[in-house]
């Protein structure tokens, strides 16, 4: 189908685009950045904003820097922009290699890591990403400046803390410490498809035993989210099957599992279990640099 | 400002002055606008691939793009590889290794490989593989396809070791 009428906006600078949101985001105006996901549901009419603001050329929304231990990564950052590492430490290793699962080549050409965010699908890998490592989330209107934390940020499927008039302007990652082992798993129906259920998990091994670990789920709930009991039963373990196997079990559990047409909750449960155990034994198999 | 808006596509280095709405893909330009209907409308959401074009180089869905968007960008089409009769090594590599069945995906693969061949002449197998997955070919066609871009991929590392 063909997207309903809308007035188009080409802001050129960042207050330009703020500005625009101010004045149209109590009239349906929606900033509108790679189009890789809106564009899909404008077309199937499941969205019809009356105002696009595309920040495709704002001046100032583009590019990675690295400050104060982060990662920082501008709303114009395209997912392509991870196909290699963008750094040598493991973060750039764990992004090269979860956006391998985001979509297809083209998609990930023109999508952006900030747009993800903002779409907030249950099913996206950077959300997951963001939620698993803490990430901040800036936010720009013509207020100032708001610094979000991803545990607040995700509040539903398709819906996040952002106001209607703020732009989510930058995503920061924090660095993952030389050393640090990571395990990304993800399953769909077809490559490149939605996710029904993905892991990934951070984690150190140090003196034989598991310390500091993170593990995230997504595409399993509403929201992704860190599971602080699956993370329990890891602290202070020595790393081997069983102990993966009581987390894939805790995490299984843990869950108010997304239900569809062809999914009931017993077989979320199973796939969630199934990828934390996966995405584990990723970790664990890993080769680090100390 | 629904109304529709001046827009000049630049496609295949010649300049297409139009006036569409905003809500116009590129897509429907091309095609209903601009007469180049070549490029083939499948899914219309971003799934099958059928309408990749390359834009700036790269390629890309022109169902999620706007036209009103690429006003300056360099927009290349099925139309825009062959000079004259002569193909380029890829669309001959789809002739001989029928990479072609029914063709509606044709124009499609052939934007999407012509993209990957320019931009990593060097890509590894598998990453190859995982960019081709990106459009689907009904027929299920895909071997010959794959074989067609592995042919015309290493054609193109022979002639620039020449």
């Amino acid at each position: 189908m063909k997207p309903a009428a809308f007035t188009y906006h080409r802001p050129a600078t960042v207050d330009q685009a703020a500005g625009l949101l101010a004045e149209l985001a109590s009239q349906d105006g929606r900033v509108l950045a790679g189009g890789q996901s809106l564009v899909p549901i404008m077309a199937f009419r499941l969205a019809r904003p009356a105002h696009l603001i595309d920040i495709n050329r704002v001046t100032g929304l583009d590019g990675l820097s690295m400050r104060d231990g982060q990662l920082r990564i501008r709303a114009r950052v395209r997912h392509a922009a991870f196909h290699r590492p963008v750094e040598d430490g493991p973060l750039g290793a764990l992004l090269a290699t979860v956006v391998r699962h985001i979509a297809h080549y083209p998609v990930r050409l023109r999508g952006t890591f900030c747009g993800s965010l903002a779409h907030a699908d249950p099913a996206a890998e950077w959300c997951l990403v963001a939620a698993t490592l803490d990430a901040e989330l800036v936010a720009i209107s013509t207020r100032g400046e708001r610094i979000l934390a991803a545990c607040d940020f995700f509040h539903g499927a398709m819906q996040t803390a952002l106001l209607p008039d703020e732009l989510l302007a930058e995503a920061r990652l924090p660095l993952v410490p030389a050393g640090t082992r990571f395990g990304f798993a993800e399953f769909s129906r077809r490559t490149g498809d939605y996710a029904m259920a993905m892991a990934l998990a951070v984690l150190r091994i140090e003196g034989g035993v598991i310390s500091a670990p993170r593990l995230g789920i997504g595409g399993a709930e509403a929201t992704p989210r860190r599971l602080a009991v699956a993370e329990a039963v890891l602290t202070g373990e020595r790393p081997g099957e069983a102990v993966f196997r009581a987390t894939a079990d805790a995490a299984a559990a843990a869950i108010d599992p997304l239900i569809d047409g062809q999914t009931d909750a017993r077989y979320r449960r199973e796939l969630v279990g199934a990828m934390v155990y996966r995405a584990l034994i990723h970790a664990a198999a890993q080769e680090t640099r100390a | 400002m629904t109304e529709p808006v001046e827009v000049t596509l630049t496609v295949n280095g010649r300049a297409y002055p139009l006036r569409l709405e905003p809500r116009r893909t590129l897509l429907d330009a091309l095609r209903e606008e601009c007469g180049l209907t070549g490029t083939h409308m499948g899914c219309e959401h971003g799934v099958c691939g059928a309408c990749t074009v390359l834009l700036d180089g790269e390629p890309v869905r022109s169902c999620l793009i706007f036209a009103v968007q690429v006003e300056g960008s360099a927009i290349r089409t099925i139309e825009g590889l062959a000079e004259g009769d002569q193909l380029t090594p890829l669309q001959r590599a789809f002739a001989a290794h029928h990479g072609v069945q029914c063709g509606f995906c044709t124009p499609g693969f052939l934007m999407l490989a012509t993209g990957i061949i320019e931009s990593e002449p060097d890509i590894a197998e598998a990453d190859l593989l995982d960019a081709l997955s990106a459009n689907l070919c009904r027929c299920t066609g895909y071997q010959g396809i794959v074989a067609a871009v592995r042919a015309a991929l290493a054609e193109i590392r022979k002639e620039r070791r020449r």
